[in-house]
Formats: structure tokens, C-alpha cells, sequence
């Protein structure tokens, strides 16, 4: 295993390269920079500025002194938050963001392995049918509509249970309490719940025909573990392989959600950032973002592997 | 060569054959799918959308940028309850957006938008997809090697990232965002075509067109493509929802669509905005979104079953 590890990381390495080369000239080519909106500076100033941030050697050589930074760890300054280095910002915004997702992406597993298989086991009957009627709902109803529409009923209209009045918070952070959680991981973890569930129902309702669950049923089994211990097992793989896509469907939800609801993780800097040409911070958001998917990725394939022992590490 | 009796019994046979009438493919998926309810229902009410939106622009009252100053983010008069501070009046049946537009135009301008550019980044990522799959599993060896590698590193970039990018970079240009948006999403077009091609390239017709001389080129247009094209036509049904969704989120993001021209994204933002005070605003633009998505969905899962009949 490890071998296999340490060699997709160095794997990774050109692809993290090929996203910081494309991301800094695509960038950089732009029309205008960080400095244009500001009132007009004098030319000597304006001259200062631009050589204390590089700005005036060419693009190239900027490339190669940001590359050079970066093999130290260090991410630049950041252009429109003065007296803010971009590894200050991600600091801070980071562990927001991944309190997030990672709660987003925990419900999303267990309520979608829950879901599948009690819609698997009763196929083709009501509840499976409601089941998978709720999921495509999840599917095809887009962040950005369910977000407004849940704060606007939890946040403003209110729930009136026996004469009380209930409330989530419809934005804020407020350090990360639950109540402020609920309805960003809620919204996040929707179309996850949606895929996962369907996902899991369909390979459970091959595994349940299958001829080894057939024997463990013939052998006299309990109906739990002949599911828990049998079925489930072989019926998450599919899931586990789904990982990859939902951390990468989790990140760009979280650029919606983090900006509806006011929550002060990456994902808002990154869209700040790119209207702003905050070059450095877009940059720095962007290396984070793809470190995080080529790590997680890794990590799914390992635990596939783990799971189907048919799977060697190749 | 033959007796006179049996070219008569030929003959005989000949005739009675062409009286069945002859079943391809593509009749017998369209039979399938006009059985399925879902399906059906969807494709009407997606034509319905897609005639409103052709259509009643030219007769409306109102255009997608009339201002009526009057009535700024009015109910419109049937809207139930008394706390909406004024009544749009009028043909306004969706109400009236926060600068004074008439809604229900700008709701269908949105759907003009967002099918187009559904229709024509999908376009451009099955142009793309398909020309390198097809040519990545026909041709074979090292060269479909590199080629699927590439999509393999594109995959594990967070792309739509780049889009923002290119926006940004790009302000905002309209036919930018189209092809920008298709330039993503071919990635999946390209392995399903090239699994597809890779069986294919199995078959006796192959050996035979190019045992006649049939060059590669002719040979992938002629012979692989047609044969390719019903998982080809699964995959365009799902990717038009998701082409409608990567536009509308980039128009939310303030990014894609710029006023007064209008997408469902920018609509639903605005909506967001309002909520409190103007609900319709979010919730019209919103259910059109969502139907069209759900209508794409029913019809993609019922051409699939449609096609692919051996799953049911």
C-alpha cells in the first residue's frame, strides 16, 4: 500500500504543477490588474507599487519568483486584503470550510447508505419509490435554489410548533455553533444524500439477487446480518468510488453556500478574490482546493482497495 | 440456375417479406419511449417552456426591460395574503422584478438563455468528446494512451474553477461562456466514446471497410460514429441539464449573464436577494429551473431504458 501511495503522490505532483501554471497565466493574461480601481496614483508611486510586488518584471519571471515562494511554503501577499499574507487568510478560512464540508460529506454518507437500502429492501414498493422520487429531487434542484428557499422558511418565516416559534439562523457563523450549521450542511449535503442513495440502492438490489447472499439466507442467517454483515459490504463499493466526484461536487457547493449564507471559509475568497484580481489569494485558494481533491482522491482509492480484495494496488 | 418452381416459392417469400414492416433500432427506442409516462410528460412540457419561450416575447406587453417605476417589486393581483405593500396590476402575472420589470417575461428571456446555452455548449462539448474518443479508440496504442491520460489529469482539476477564471478574465463575453462551459464538460463524452469505439473496433464491418480500402478518417466517420450514437444520445439528454446548471451558477455568482439581459442564475440571485419582502421574485424563476431539469432527468433515464433495453 504505501509504495502505491507515496507513487500517486509524486503522480500528483504534474498535475498540481499543469493547475498552478494554468491558473497564474490565465490570470495574469487578463486585461487590467489589482491596482485599476483605485484613484489614480502618481506614476512614481504607482511605479513603486507595482515593482514591490513584481508586477513590472515580465509575466514569466513572475511565474518563476511565484513558483520559487511556493517551494517555501509561502503564498504571497495578499493584493486587495492589505496586511494580510494569503496563508494568513487561508488560516483562517480554512478550518471554517473544512468543518463544513466535512460534516456536509458525513451526512451525506450515512443518511444516503440509510436511505438506499431501506428504499433497496422494500423495492418497487412505496417506500422505495418515495425514496427515489425525494433523490431525484435532490438531483435536479440546484444549490442556489435551495439555499434561499431553506433559509427563507427556517430563517425567516419560522417553524410554529403548539403556539412556539422556531428559527435557525439564515447566515452567520457565529464561530461555528450547531445552529448556525444546520442549514449550510443541510443545503450542502442535499445532492450528495440524492446520489449516494441512489447509488446505493442499485447496487444493493444486484447484490441482494446475488448468489452468496442466496447462501447466507439459506444458511439459516438472521435478516440483519445477512444485510449488515453480507449485502452492505459489497453494495458500498460503488459509493466509495463515488467519493472523488462528491468532494469535487462538495467544493464547488461550498462556493454557493459560503456566500449565501455569509460563512467565512475559502470559497467566498476564492469568488472575491477572482472579481477583485486578487491574484495571490485566487491562487492560493485554487492550490488548497486541488491539494485537498488529489489528496482525497488517493484516499478513496485506497479504501476501495481495501474493500475489494479483487483490487491490487497496481 | 434454379428450378422454375423455386424462384417461384422465392418470389412468393420475397413478397410476403416486404409486407413486415421493417423495425431499426431507432423505431423501436422511440416506440419504448413513447410508452414511458414520465418521459412523455416530460417532453411535453418541456416543448411548452420551449414555445413559450420562442414565442410569446413578440406578443407580451411588455419587453424584458421596461421599467415601470410605479410598481417596483409589485405581487402580482391574484398572490394571496394582504402584506404585499402593492399590487402589479395588469398582465403582470408573475408580478414585478426590484427595479419594475414585468417578470413573467424575464422569467421566459432566462429560459431563452439557459436553453441556448444548454443546447449550444452541449453542442460543443459532443463535437469535442466525441472526435477525441472516437479518435483516441480507433487509433489505439500509445497515441489513446497519451490522450486518455490528458482527460485523466483534466479530471482531477477542480474546473469549474477555470470557467471563473475565464470569465473574469474574459468579461463576461456571452459566446465566451458558451464555449467556455462546453470546453468542460466533454471530458465524460470523450470515455464514453472511446469504451463504445473500442468494442466497435472489433466488429467484422470494420475489417471488411478497411479490407476495402477505406481510409481511418472515412472509416470513424462512416462506421463508428453512427454506431456510437446511442449512449452518445443518453449522455447529451443528462449533459444539457448540467451545462443549464454551470450557466445559472456562474450568472448567480454575478459572473455569466449581465443585466438587463437575464438567465434563470441571475434571476433566482436577484430573488435571493428579495425574498423577504418580494417570495415571487425567488420562486417562479426557481420552479422553471427546476421543472426543465426535472423534464431533462426523465427523459435522459428514458432514453436510456429506451436504448439499452437488456437493463430492464
Amino acid at each position: 500500500m504505501w509504495p502505491y501511495a507515496i507513487r500517486r503522490i509524486l503522480g500528483a505532483v504534474p498535475t498540481l504543477f499543469i493547475i498552478i501554471a494554468l491558473t497564474f497565466f490565465m490570470m495574469h493574461i487578463a486585461p487590467g490588474g489589482p491596482f485599476d480601481a483605485q484613484r489614480h496614483l502618481p506614476p512614481e508611486i504607482e511605479h513603486n507599487v507595482r515593482a514591490a510586488y513584481n508586477l513590472d518584471k515580465p509575466v514569466w519571471e513572475q511565474f518563476v519568483i511565484y513558483v520559487g515562494n511556493l517551494l517555501h511554503g509561502d503564498l504571497g501577499p495578499s493584493y486587495k486584503n492589505h496586511d494580510f499574507t494569503v496563508s494568513q487568510l487561508i488560516a483562517v478560512g480554512l478550518p471554517v470550510s473544512a468543518r463544513l464540508g466535512f460534516s456536509a460529506i458525513v451526512l451525506a454518507i450515512v443518511l444516503g447508505i440509510s436511505l438506499g437500502t431501506v428504499a433497496a429492501l422494500s423495492q418497487n414498493k412505496a417506500t422505495d419509490y418515495s425514496v427515489m422520487g425525494l433523490a431525484m429531487i435532490g438531483i435536479t434542484i440546484p444549490t442556489f435554489v435551495t439555499a434561499p428557499v431553506l433559509a427563507l422558511i427556517f430563517g425567516i418565516y419560522g417553524l410554529h410548533f403548539f403556539g412556539y416559534d422556531f428559527f435557525l439562523p439564515a447566515g452567520g457563523w457565529n464561530g461555528g455553533a450547531i445552529a448556525n450549521m444546520i442549514l449550510p450542511v443541510t443545503v450542502l449535503a442535499l445532492p450528495q444524500i440524492a446520489i449516494i442513495s441512489r447509488l446505493v440502492r442499485g447496487s444493493m438490489v444486484e447484490v441482494l439477487r446475488s448468489n452468496y447472499v442466496r447462501t447466507a439466507r439459506a444458511k439459516g442467517l438472521p435478516n440483519h446480518i445477512v444485510i449488515f454483515r453480507h449485502a452492505l459490504r459489497a453494495a458500498l463499493l460503488p459509493v466509495v468510488s463515488y467519493l472523488g466526484p462528491a468532494i469535487a461536487g462538495l467544493l464547488t457547493g461550498s462556493l454557493i453556500v459560503e456566500t449565501i449564507f455569509g460563512i467565512p471559509g475559502i470559497g467566498r475568497y476564492f469568488v472575491e478574490g477572482a472579481i477583485n484580481r486578487d491574484y495571490t489569494l485566487v491562487m492560493g485558494v485554487v492550490i488548497c482546493y486541488a491539494a485537498f481533491v488529489i489528496v482525497l482522491n488517493l484516499v478513496a482509492d485506497i479504501l476501495y482497495a481495501l474493500l475489494d480484495p479483487r483490487v491490487r494496488f497496481a | 440456375m434454379s428450378a422454375p418452381g423455386m424462384t417461384d416459392r422465392n418470389t412468393v417469400a420475397i413478397e410476403r417479406a416486404l409486407d413486415i414492416e421493417g423495425r431499426s433500432l431507432w423505431t423501436d427506442a422511440r416506440r419504448r419511449l413513447v410508452r414511458n409516462k414520465a418521459a412523455l410528460t416530460s417532453i411535453i412540457v418541456l416543448s411548452i417552456i420551449a414555445l413559450m419561450a420562442a414565442f410569446v416575447p413578440f406578443f407580451w406587453p411588455y419587453g424584458y426591460a421596461d421599467i415601470d417605476y410605479a410598481n417596483i417589486a409589485c405581487a402580482p393581483d391574484w398572490w394571496p395574503g394582504t402584506d404585499a405593500a402593492c399590487r402589479a396590476g395588469g398582465y403582470h402575472i408573475f408580478g414585478m422584478d426590484q427595479n419594475g420589470r414585468d417578470l413573467f417575461i424575464r422569467v421566459l428571456y432566462g429560459a431563452r438563455v439557459s436553453l441556448a446555452v444548454g443546447f449550444v455548449a452541449t453542442l460543443v462539448s459532443l463535437l469535442i468528446g466525441v472526435t477525441y474518443g472516437a479518435i483516441a479508440g480507433f487509433v489505439g496504442g500509445r497515441l489513446d494512451e497519451m490522450m486518455m491520460r490528458f482527460v485523466d489529469v483534466l479530471y482531477s482539476l477542480p474546473f469549474i474553477f477555470f470557467v471563473i477564471i475565464l470569465m473574469v478574465v474574459f468579461n463576461q463575453n456571452f459566446f465566451l461562456l458558451f464555449v467556455a462551459i462546453g470546453a468542460v464538460e466533454w471530458l465524460t463524452m470523450a470515455r464514453i466514446v472511446r469504451g463504445q469505439t473500442l468494442s466497435i473496433k472489433q466488429k467484422e464491418f470494420i475489417e471488411a471497410a478497411r479490407a476495402a480500402g477505406v481510409g481511418t478518417i472515412a472509416n470513424i466517420r462512416h462506421h463508428v460514429i453512427p454506431n456510437v450514437l446511442g449512449p452518445v444520445v443518453v449522455y447529451v439528454t443528462l449533459t444539457i441539464p448540467t451545462v443549464i446548471l454551470a450557466e445559472s451558477f456562474l450568472s448567480f455568482l454575478g459572473l455569466g449573464i449581465q443585466d438587463p439581459l437575464t438567465s434563470w442564475g441571475v434571476l433566482i440571485a436577484d430573488g435571493k436577494d428579495h425574498m423577504e419582502t418580494a417570495p415571487w421574485m425567488l420562486i417562479f424563476p426557481a420552479l422553471f429551473m427546476a421543472v426543465t431539469l426535472f423534464c431533462f432527468n426523465f427523459i435522459g433515464d428514458g432514453l436510456r431504458d429506451a436504448l439499452d433495453p437488456k437493463d430492464r
